[in-house]
């Protein structure tokens, strides 16, 4: 399932995109090729990322799917809920499972992003 | 043909009935890469082999009374070990990959890191790892990991095999190694709180440390965890049957070698790595860990788990790529522990304390040995100045029939004249006395 | 079955302690004294026997019946071995003895078995010299990899990377990763083995080898291996063999005469010494000529004397990998397998090895999508994915009913580039009745799946346990009972 609205990496990520905030997480493809999701490792507050940095890991009992930043920022907040329910993912990947939010520095890598037709044309060839 | 079972009839039916020419079996490896020949001395038979290595055990010296130490240790090993170990259920099968066929292995697995938290005073043990200084190496690489800091203090009590060892492993890395100077057979604390600093990952110390010397290391891990710091402890197993545990010092990792659980010294291996942590470090700790579920009918099980950090999922972001382990071995440890038990465990210890001291008496008594270190407490091995040579001393000393100890100088600049003697339970009162006169009479 | 910790009776004492004898009793200071004793089981030595009897018959050994795991060499693990390693003679021999001054002479029989072993490996293999020091074939493959950077390091080379297929075993990039190189991943051809063109394309000056197993994890021997190390060559990287499936080729082929550098091998796989649930196994590591200088310390050597000696004096040296000579009571047994078998039992491992095989690829191949087909090694994969558009069954559930059946399943989802893999390795210990009645239960198995494939959901059922809850394993972390 792909939602409207958001935009999207080839690795799976999704990203929306409100002022300078970008709320990110993984999308539905991604939750049910892990399976159950039981630990989400979070990043800290306040880190630095440069478009491709890991920000998380979202591990499941059969595999560990590292989660990458698609544009450069700061770490603003975390999706603390997931700590002790992490399978937030596997329910609602796009809405109560988001992982982290970024103030965003720089907005360029944006343009390289999916939206929500191009990435259901995608999963098609997968 | 030893070990095949299909007769060359057998062979030959099965060829025809898959439709198959014997060259068809290799057709696929270029011919110039075929082998010409194999120069290995022809197959022997089981009375041959037998005979053979007989005659090489036999020129292995194995009665000469031990006092040899330095992180391997001669302790008695009771028969039941060795039935139980010995069971082809365990040693014939494999890692617990289905584990359906596989509760044996890992309830023990699970019993076993259970039993080496609560030796240790700790949250969360893993399955094994090769042995006392690749688990060291792999905690420093855990802590490195945690922290994401690029430090590390190595005080020079450590095992100096595990200290190269650990430079041989770190070469190719971008990590800084730090040493601190022991000469007092404690860990100079001065020197350790300066070295602190907010890159640094661990700090590495061992307890009772290679000169038998006794610590509690609780202010070291005060000063490291006031700068982010982990304190990495690795602790001699017997010794915790009356030694305050690493977890009561607050240490974060702990590790050492569980040769001394029910393994002989077996001139090298195989040998147990433990490892041991806080349940907060647990995702980041190498190695197998088995964990208790239920089945899908409610049923007590055991399981491999947290696997997603390991190699086989994990691949290059793996946290170690340990693969096989020493199960067997953590298995021989678990039921060592067990047939001594909590009683058993706390007196052999006792034992080997006691008969040190003895031993530590009678061979100060020597005129002309002295004790090396000012440090009053050790446990089971003690540092004695000799008047000269101590290798010299112990070369001449094999002549009258004993291992009578290790000459520091091996590893320790200006300790010549050192000698690191050390006593287990099994060591008589007899044997001691004798030792001390053979002593007195080779210098 | 309950824990044995809950078994403990307080009070109850198993071993009696060794005499004390000596007058001394000493008091160490208190706080340097843990408070309370650990707390380990009080049980009799009755009571510890039948709990670990009760654990044994929960657990399935080569000894207990077929035991098809692919890349894992399941063979026969001779009882003789067993023997000869229980000997005082090898047990007794504590490892510092060879380092004391006239201690070489104490260990005389123990320092030539590694030595001869060494010897055998070589002619095996094909190589030039080896280290006998590594526990595991992953601690062997780091190993490996830190003689290569000790060497680009000698030359002075600047190398960033090592090129692994995306067929080969984890262990492979871990170990190139914790040894500080990046991975740069080669995709396997439409035949099955690694792609050369891709592979021509990956190399440059960074590269500094290429790790391989040949045959590979799908069984199959590439045809361009010698070019392949020679491609390697060229840009002075190194080619690094991963001998887990050296039972394939074994007493057949070589791979020095392949022209790859370094190469490690499991002597818990191909040289039959027991995989003990999961080690202790040994690792040792061959390599030609121009590594020599590189290998661990202390290397065992022979005298003009005749007598056998430690050589520790090698300043290229990458330094000590293991505390001592490595495992060395595995490494007795394999020494004693390989005088065995000796050069004809040897000649004809990898021969039934293949055949084996061979025979349960043809036999199985009209009921279980094949994705490759032709010749395999010793071990050939088969996907579950026709069981799983049919009927929804998955390579799990085939497993889970083999288990009924009496047979340990094949290895599953391994390697990761065929979908619902299941790789079967037989081994040449295993007889035609053995591999008949296994290739009957996976007919029988495909049937069902066709008939009543709700009944393979359910199984195993003749186990204490059935399909234990892995997830709730991993979010409910339960490790020790504390």
């Amino acid at each position: 399932m792909v939602k409207e609205g958001l935009l999207y990496t080839k690795e799976h990520e999704w990203v929306k995109v409100e002022g300078g905030t970008a709320t990110m997480g993984i999308t539905d493809y991604a939750q049910e090729q892990l399976g159950e999701v039981t630990f989400v490792e979070l990043p800290e507050i306040d880190k630095d990322v440069e478009p491709n940095d890991e920000v998380s890991v979202v591990e499941s009992s059969k595999a560990a799917s590292d989660v990458y930043s698609p544009v450069a920022g700061k770490v603003s907040e975390v999706n603390t809920a997931l700590e002790s329910n992490p399978e937030l993912i596997n329910e609602d990947c796009y809405g109560k499972g988001w992982i982290c939010k970024l103030e965003m520095t720089d907005t360029r890598a944006l343009d390289s992003l999916m939206k929500s037709k191009d990435y259901e044309e995608y999963l098609k060839e997968l | 043909m030893p070990f095949i079972a299909n007769t060359v009839e057998q062979q030959k039916q099965m060829l025809a009935d898959i439709g198959l020419k014997k060259e068809d079996l290799f057709a696929d490896i270029p011919k110039e890469l075929i082998a010409h020949s194999f120069n290995v001395p022809k197959g022997l038979s089981e009375q041959q082999v037998r005979n053979h290595l007989a005659e090489l055990a036999g020129k292995n010296s194995i009665d000469l009374t031990c006092f040899l130490g330095g992180g391997f240790y001669d302790h008695f090993i009771p028969a039941a070990v060795y039935s139980i170990i010995s069971r082809s259920e365990f040693y014939t099968a494999y890692t617990p990959y289905q584990p359906e066929l596989s509760q044996g292995t890992l309830q023990a697995i699970y019993e076993y890191q259970s039993a080496i938290c609560r030796l240790t005073d700790m949250e969360a043990a893993n399955a094994s790892l090769y042995d006392g200084g690749t688990a060291m190496y792999e905690a420093m690489m855990m802590a490195l990991r945690i922290t994401r800091r690029n430090k590390v203090i190595i005080d020079d009590g450590v095992n100096p095999i595990y200290r190269v060892m650990i430079h041989s492993y770190t070469s190719n890395l971008n990590i800084r190694l730090e040493q601190t100077e022991n000469t007092s057979g404690l860990c100079d604390r001065r020197q350790i709180v300066e070295k602190i600093d907010n890159d640094t990952a661990a700090i590495i110390v061992q307890n009772p440390n290679f000169f038998g010397c006794i610590d509690d290391f609780t202010d070291i891990a005060e000063a490291a965890h006031e700068k982010g710091a982990l304190l990495i402890v690795s602790c001699y197993p017997i010794s915790l049957g009356i030694l305050k545990t690493p977890g009561a010092m607050g240490a974060d990792i702990v590790t050492g070698e569980g040769q001394s659980l029910g393994m002989p010294m077996s001139f090298g291996g195989p040998y147990l790595g433990y490892m041991a942590t806080r349940m907060k470090h647990v995702r980041k700790m190498p190695g197998r860990i088995v964990g208790q579920t239920k089945d899908r009918l409610g049923r007590r099980a055991f399981v491999l788990t947290l696997q997603a950090r390991e190699q086989h999922i994990r691949r290059d972001k793996a946290t170690s790529n340990i693969c096989s382990n020493e199960a067997l071995c953590a298995l021989t440890a678990l039921v060592y522990l067990s047939l001594l038990g909590k009683e058993g465990l706390k007196e052999t210890a006792q034992l080997c304390a006691d008969k040190a001291s003895y031993a530590y008496q009678r061979l100060t008594a020597i005129p002309g040995v002295e004790p090396h270190f000012k440090a009053k407490w050790f446990f089971n091995e003690f540092v004695l100045d000799l008047p000269r040579e101590a290798a010299d001393v112990i070369a001449k000393l094999i002549e009258k029939g004993f291992a009578a100890g290790f000459p520091l100088s091996r590893y320790y600049k200006g300790m010549d004249n050192s000698i690191l003697i050390s006593v287990t339970e099994k060591r008589t009162k007899q044997e001691i006395g004798m030792l001390a006169e053979a002593l007195e009479s080779v210098l | 079955m309950k824990l044995i910790f809950e078994k403990s009776v307080t009070g109850r004492r198993a071993v009696g302690t060794s005499p004390k004898d000596v007058p001394t009793t000493i008091n160490i200071q208190k706080k340097l004294l843990r408070r309370r004793p650990a707390e380990l089981p009080q049980l009799s030595e009755l009571d510890i026997v039948r709990h670990f009897t009760e654990l044994s018959r929960r657990n399935f050994g080569v000894d207990t019946n077929f035991y098809p795991l692919g890349s894992c060499t399941m063979k026969y693990n001779p009882k003789v071995t067993e023997r000869i390693a229980s000997y005082p003679g090898f047990t007794h021999l504590h490892p510092l003895l060879p380092q004391l001054r006239m201690g070489g002479m104490l260990t005389q029989g123990a320092l030539q078995v590694i030595y001869e072993t060494d010897l055998l490996l070589r002619e095996i293999t094909g190589m030039a010299g080896f280290t006998m020091q590594p526990m595991a074939g992953a601690h062997g493959e780091l190993t490996g990899i830190m003689i290569a950077a000790a060497y680009h390091r000698d030359k002075g080379n600047k190398k960033t990377t090592v090129l692994i297929p995306d067929s080969g075993h984890g262990t492979n990039p871990a170990s190139a990763a914790i040894a500080g190189y990046k991975v740069t991943s080669i995709p396997t051809d439409k035949n099955g083995v690694m792609d050369i063109e891709i592979l021509k394309k990956s190399l440059n000056d960074e590269v500094a080898g290429l790790m391989l197993t040949c045959p590979n994890t799908l069984g199959l021997f590439n045809p361009h291996i010698k070019q392949i190390c020679d491609l390697i060559h060229r840009v002075d990287g190194l080619a690094y063999y991963d001998g887990a499936n050296l039972n394939a080729i074994v007493g057949k082929a070589r791979p020095g005469d392949f022209g790859f550098d370094i190469v490690h091998l499991n002597l818990h796989k191909t040289f039959a010494t027991p995989h003990g649930g999961g080690g202790p196994g040994a690792g040792p590591v061959g390599v030609t000529e121009k590594l020599l200088d590189f290998l661990p310390v202390s290397v065992v050597v022979k005298r003009s004397d005749g007598t056998y000696a430690l050589e520790y004096d090698r300043p290229k040296s990458i330094g000590y990998i293991a505390p001592f000579y490595g495992n060395f009571l595995v490494i007795l047994k394999a020494y004693v397998y390989i005088l065995m078998l000796g050069k004809q039992g040897l000649e004809r491992v990898a021969e039934n090895a293949v055949l084996n095989a061979n025979y349960i690829k043809e036999k199985l191949k009209d009921y279980y999508e094949l994705p490759f087909d032709g010749i395999c090694k010793h071990e050939c994969v088969f996907s579950a994915s026709k069981q799983l558009q049919e009927n929804d069954i998955h390579a799990f559930d085939i497993a889970k009913a083999l288990i009924d059946k009496g047979f340990h399943p094949p290895t599953v989802y391994f390697p990761t580039i065929v979908k619902e893999s299941m790789m079967i390795e037989p081994t040449e210990t295993e007889s035609k009745e053995t591999l008949d009645a296994f290739i009957d239960a996976m007919i029988e198995i495909a049937e069902t799946a066709k008939k009543d494939p709700a009944k393979l959901k359910e199984a195993p059922i003749t186990t204490p346990v059935s399909r234990p809850d892995e997830t709730a394993a991993a979010k409910d972390l339960n490790i020790a009972c504390l």
